[in-house]
């Protein structure tokens, strides 16, 4: 059964909440005093791919960016591995989570190499005594996403996808179990988007990492991720195995489209072929 | 690798060293300037521990309070202008522009009329409150309430309101010092931007602070550099970006308003110096501090050079030079903000 309705699976309920990286109590967030998000209570698995979906609005990068305490809580709570997120050292929580917000900018000139120490930022002291372990780190980001060859390169130099990479890379620095992604594929060309998103479930697969993105494209949120977390207007409506939640009530239900659904060849998984609107 | 950044630690290293040779070459010949010239040769008798008694005491007590005042302000307002361009993220704030110099200004000249016999080292903490008061202004009028944007700071909307409160604290010092008793109003004369004048007492007014406050900035180098890539990024990477904003203003407002003390508002050192070292350095703060700092005292001390060699006997402030050359400046960058 994959519709739980909102909030989090009851079976999942009884596992403790410190077994989760990201978890949710009944969390409101707004701007001001408009509410985004009214109340959620959520649960992201570890060493999972979690794709957010959900139309234009619907409060999924809000969630991300409150997830990575980008964002000020209006009530309720955050649990990172079962502790009060907002009560954590920022530093601390910048060792355990990673976050690529969307459309980060960085100062003209900077190289790719410059950009990836700032990922090792949350690790130095006071003074930026470049340790062992550091240059070992920078190195590991910049040959996982494939940068070596441009670490000297400035990063307006690079293409589209390039910058992406690099951007992953400093996140990557960070040496965290947890990497958030806020629509890393926006703005990319076909291919660029592959490459992120392989890089994205590689990262999964041989460092067990857990990653959270917020990805627009349907077919790539199923097939490159573990679960799924489909949302409207500020709640959950669906949960579960990336397999599983995408069905033709769902589709309509949260993005008001009537849907084909085929079994993608290589993964058995939904293949989504929207052919027209229900509004 | 065809496209290698051109923005390397040598490169910088190489702007330093010629930065700081100009700036001992300048220091030599200013100090040989005057009504009596001094031969240069004289001068670098003098700076090794030698040459005769009236030419040490020409120097040395006379001419070189001048010169130290001149670099010491010029580094302490660009590395002000460099660190409020950080952390406001606006190519266009610097301290003359965002209140900082008029409200120091002012409350220097408030703080000397009702208190002429306070202790000298007295005037650089009321240039500070002022600094302050000056800067809350400018913050608070270019604020654009409620709405989404409620924290947006426009840069082009601050630049407008940092030049219309600076006149107006500029016109309501001139309006004191008008009103002010002949004697206090000539010693007052120099916080429009010159360090003519300049003796041992403004010396040792500023230099406390520089001493405090320039190491401040550099320690703050890699906070800027964070603070630099966004609030997001930088509270992604661990940083209290609220706090991190405060301490970096804190020390780039004081050293605007100790700066004052020593020689006014020297206009546009604090737009200038910094966007020039940006070209120059690129925009780590490690680098581009020490080179705006660098770039900021060459700037002041060749134009108040420039302004006692012009027209001898008459000296043209040196804040003159600096705004004639910054002004155009600015008018370029409000043209190609958005």
């Amino acid at each position: 059964m994959s519709r739980q309705g909102r909030g989090a699976p009851t079976l999942r309920k009884a596992i403790p909440m410190t077994d989760f990286p990201l978890a949710t109590e009944k969390l409101r967030l707004g701007y001001g005093s408009s509410i985004i998000i009214p109340e959620l209570d959520l649960r992201v698995a570890g060493g999972r791919v979690t794709s957010i979906i959900g139309p234009n609005g619907c409060g999924k990068s809000t969630l991300l960016r409150a997830l990575a305490r980008l964002l000020p809580v209006g009530s309720g709570q955050i649990h990172l591995y079962g502790q009060a997120l907002h009560a954590l050292p920022s530093r601390e929580v910048a060792r355990r989570l990673a976050i690529l917000p969307q459309g980060p900018t960085a100062p003209e000139g900077l190289s790719v190499e410059e950009l990836v120490w700032f990922g090792r930022h949350p690790h130095q002291g006071r003074f930026p005594v470049r340790r062992e372990e550091d240059r070992e780190a920078v190195t590991w980001a910049l040959d996982q996403t494939g940068m070596r060859i441009f670490a000297g390169r400035p990063l307006e130099s690079l293409s589209g996808g390039q910058r992406q990479r690099a951007w992953i890379a400093m996140s990557l620095a960070q040496q965290t179990d947890i990497l958030l992604l806020d629509e890393p594929t926006t703005y990319l060309d076909p291919s660029h988007q592959l490459e992120v998103l392989h890089l994205a479930q590689r990262l999964n697969r041989e460092q067990g990492k857990t990653v959270v993105m917020v990805l627009h494209d349907l077919n790539q949120a199923v097939r490159y991720s573990d679960d799924l977390i489909a949302m409207k207007g500020g709640e959950v409506v669906a949960q579960g195995e990336a397999g599983t939640v995408l069905t033709p009530e769902l589709l309509r239900e949260v993005f008001d489209l009537k849907a084909h659904i085929l079994a993608d060849p290589d993964t058995g998984k939904p293949h989504v072929i929207p052919y027209a609107l229900t509004r | 690798m065809i496209h290698t950044s051109r923005y390397t630690g040598r490169r910088a290293l190489f702007i330093g060293v010629l930065l700081l040779g100009a700036a001992l070459l300048l220091g030599i010949l200013a100090l040989g300037l005057g009504a009596v010239k001094t031969p240069t040769g004289d001068v670098v008798q003098v700076l090794l521990g030698r040459g005769d008694e009236l030419t040490r005491q020409l120097v040395l007590e006379l001419r070189a309070p001048r010169i130290v005042v001149a670099l010491l302000t010029g580094a302490m307002f660009a590395a002000s202008g460099a660190m409020m361009q950080g952390v406001i993220r606006n190519p266009l704030a610097s301290p003359d522009i965002i209140g900082v110099g008029a409200g120091a200004g002012l409350a220097a000249t408030l703080f000397l009329l009702a208190w002429p016999g306070a202790p000298p080292g007295g005037l650089p903490w009321a240039a500070l409150a002022g600094a302050w008061a000056g800067f809350a202004l400018v913050l608070l009028l270019s604020r654009e309430w409620g709405g989404h944007t409620g924290n947006a700071l426009h840069p082009v909307r601050l630049a407008l309101v940092g030049v219309a409160v600076a006149a107006a604290l500029g016109a309501a010092q001139q309006l004191v010092l008008v009103r002010a008793p002949d004697g206090l109003g000539a010693a007052l004369s120099f916080l429009t931007g010159t360090v003519y004048g300049a003796d041992a007492v403004r010396a040792a007014r500023v230099l406390p602070w520089a001493l405090v406050l320039l190491p401040a900035a550099l320690l703050c180098a890699r906070t800027l550099d964070v603070l630099n890539l966004g609030e997001d990024l930088a509270t992604s990477l661990g940083t209290r970006v609220g706090a991190a904003r405060l301490f970096c203003l804190a020390v780039a407002v004081a050293l605007a308003g100790a700066a004052v003390t020593g020689a006014g508002i020297l206009g546009f050192v604090g737009l200038l110096a910094p966007h020039l070292a940006r070209l120059l350095v690129g925009a780590r703060h490690a680098r581009l501090l020490p080179v705006a700092m660098l770039l900021g005292a060459v700037l002041v001390l060749a134009a108040d050079t420039l302004g006692r060699a012009l027209l001898p006997p008459t000296e043209v402030p040196a804040g003159i030079f600096t705004t004639l050359v910054g002004a155009p400046y600015f008018l370029y960058l409000l043209r190609r903000t958005r």
